[in-house]
């Protein structure tokens, strides 16, 4: 009870400061835009695909998948500010639950991260993507998890690290690789078979794969449940790690 | 209201190659009593700040204990968070918010209804004179209208007790006699205030009981003017021509009030007594009754400076 009332208090902080600030909002909308008109187009012959709908039933869950990595991997930035501004010892030396401090961050950024997603499906929609609710539903939830993991690490990682300096390299570091072998943005269909055997072993591939199947209309298809599984478990292991990073002390 | 016992703290810091420790805060035993102003007085580095972040439950202690309006630090934090009010040295409030935000914010973080946090941040804002400023981003206030904000936001829950880390540092001389009158304002509400300075007349007019702090350890603690009381007492200096002196001495020189008494080689008297509010009307007397003629007199008072000096043998203007 008190946790939810926490969660909602700083959650509604969190998400006043975003919306008081029109260039992140902007960004926010702009970005996915910019890749959903122009990289878009050039699928269907690189994908080999026999229409552009199918290109973007490929394309668009890899777009999703990688806005929440990346909306969440950089979200550590702001925290450091909040650091440095005595904001965060401010909480600490109230009664405020240390678990709310990191949900009601973490969930600004899953509720921002949906808001993209919805803009670029109802935008894809208009390039003739088709998709059951249920299933884009479901998918939502694959995306507000891999956010919800991602921004709590960050965030912890940030607590850590206490500085911009170390946490853009160490994010960069972190966000390529698992770029590179997750599929997001070619499916690794083509792939040889040393990759795939390292792509096995990438959460976000699976991932990937779930989300793919989702649009695809394959509810049924196993990746589907083993993806919001492994990825699920994750994220639950990632806000338990980053709410200690808020209880411990910091400065 | 306060009572530590062998408070210690030490950090590890790494430089290069080499990890160096810091001992912070070497066996801190301190107390202090409800509704007084108690100040921790010492110089850069001291312990000061580190001290207050334990009690204040931000980082754990090594080693020692403590009780806090009546709840144990150790085994009970989260009790001693209900019940305190704690104030950064640097600062704590956003850029891009409002004081009125901060300070409803700042309030139902402690668990208060929406309601009444609306009703609290509108009488603080009254009461540190910020009404003007309440929705205006923080980001556009002075350093002084700013820390105002930051010492409402550290008393909005009505705590038992408050820390303030240096309230003052960075303020303008008319700003801080504002901010000693909001800070002796909290006292007659009732709350225990404890502050760090390493400003002299801040903790002789401000405080009521000082403890001085250097190297992580407390070398005197008591009011101030006890304090300077131990050092010497005061000093008394009689303007006096060459030729009355001897004849002055004499007259002094068997005082009960007068514990010592030197002769200035240009002619004068300095003499030592132990408060010179009460010896300098008999002095007067005596000298008037002898018939000698003073060119002046004056008081001259130990300094918590002189106490600083006499315990750790530096300054604390120069440290
Ligand atoms: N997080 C930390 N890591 C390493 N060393 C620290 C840390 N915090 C404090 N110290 C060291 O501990 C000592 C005491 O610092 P502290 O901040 O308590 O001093 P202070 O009395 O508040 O000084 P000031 O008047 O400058 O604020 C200093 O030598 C400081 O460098
Ligand atoms: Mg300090």
């Amino acid at each position: 009870m008190k946790l939810a009332r926490d969660t909602w208090l700083i959650f509604q902080r969190q998400l006043q400061l975003l919306l008081r600030n029109p260039v992140w909002v902007f960004v926010g909308v702009f970005q996915p835009v910019m890749y959903l008109l122009l990289f878009a187009p050039l699928l269907k012959p690189a994908l080999n695909a026999p229409s552009q709908a199918e290109a973007y039933k490929i394309f668009v869950p890899g777009l999703l998948v990688l806005l929440a990595i990346f909306g969440g991997l950089f979200q550590g930035f702001g925290l450091i500010a909040e650091l440095r501004a005595g904001v965060i010892e401010r909480s600490r030396v109230t009664p405020v639950s240390r678990l709310a401090l990191l949900l009601g961050r973490s969930l600004r950024d899953v509720v921002s991260l949906i808001v993209q997603a919805v803009i670029i499906t109802l935008l894809a929609l208009l390039f003739d993507l088709r998709v059951f609710i249920g299933d884009l539903l479901l998918a939502y939830l694959m995306l507000a998890l891999i956010a919800l993991m991602t921004s709590a690490v960050s965030y912890g990682v940030a607590l850590k690290v206490k500085s911009e300096d170390a946490l853009a390299p160490l994010m960069n570091t972190v966000a390529q690789p698992v770029l590179l072998l997750s599929g997001i943005l070619l499916p690794l269909t083509f792939a040889p078979g040393w990759l795939q055997g390292i792509a096995d072993w990438n959460p976000f591939s699976w991932a990937v794969d779930g989300t793919r199947a989702l649009f695809a209309g394959n509810l049924g298809d196993d990746k589907v449940w083993q993806g919001l599984s492994i990825i699920a478990v994750l994220a639950a292991a990632g806000v338990v790690w980053a709410a200690r990073q808020f209880a411990r002390s910091v400065r | 209201m306060i009572e530590t016992r062998g408070l210690r703290k030490s950090f590890r810091s790494r430089a290069g190659r080499e990890t160096k420790t810091v001992e912070a805060v070497r066996g801190v035993d301190l107390q202090v009593a409800e509704g007084e102003i108690f100040g921790f007085l010492g110089p850069n580095g001291a312990g000061k700040t580190t001290t207050l972040r334990m009690l204040a439950t931000l980082i754990e202690p090594d080693g020692g204990e403590a009780t806090i309006a009546g709840a144990d630090l150790r085994k009970d934090p989260a009790e001693v968070r209900r019940r305190i009010g704690y104030v950064a040295q640097g600062g704590s409030t956003w850029d891009e918010s409002t004081a009125r935000e901060e300070l409803v914010l700042h309030a139902r973080m402690y668990g208060i209804g929406k309601a009444e946090a609306h009703r609290r941040a509108a009488r603080a804002l009254d009461a540190f004179q910020l009404s003007e400023y309440a929705d205006r981003k923080c980001k556009t206030y002075s350093g002084g209208q700013r820390r105002r904000v930051e010492i409402a936001l550290g008393i909005i829950h009505e705590p038992k007790i408050v820390f303030l880390d240096e309230p003052t540092t960075g303020l303008d001389p008319q700003s801080r006699a504002h901010m000693w009158d909001e800070i002796r304002r909290l006292r007659t509400e009732g709350m225990t205030v404890f502050i760090t300075t390493h400003y002299l007349d801040e903790a002789d007019a401000l405080c009521d009981r000082i403890a001085i702090m250097d190297h992580g350890e407390v070398v005197a603690e008591g009011t101030p003017a006890d304090l300077k009381r131990e050092i010497s007492g005061d000093v008394v200096l009689l303007g006096l021509d060459v030729a009355a002196t001897p004849q002055a001495a004499q007259l002094l020189d068997s005082e009960p009030y007068v514990n010592k008494l030197e002769t200035a080689d240009e002619g004068g008297l300095r003499l030592y007594v132990d408060e010179g509010a009460t010896a300098i009307p008999q002095i007067l007397r005596r000298v008037d009754n002898a018939g000698l003629a003073l060119s002046s007199i004056e008081l001259h008072r130990p300094s918590l400076d002189d106490v600083f000096l006499t315990k750790t043998g530096r300054s604390l203007r120069e440290s």
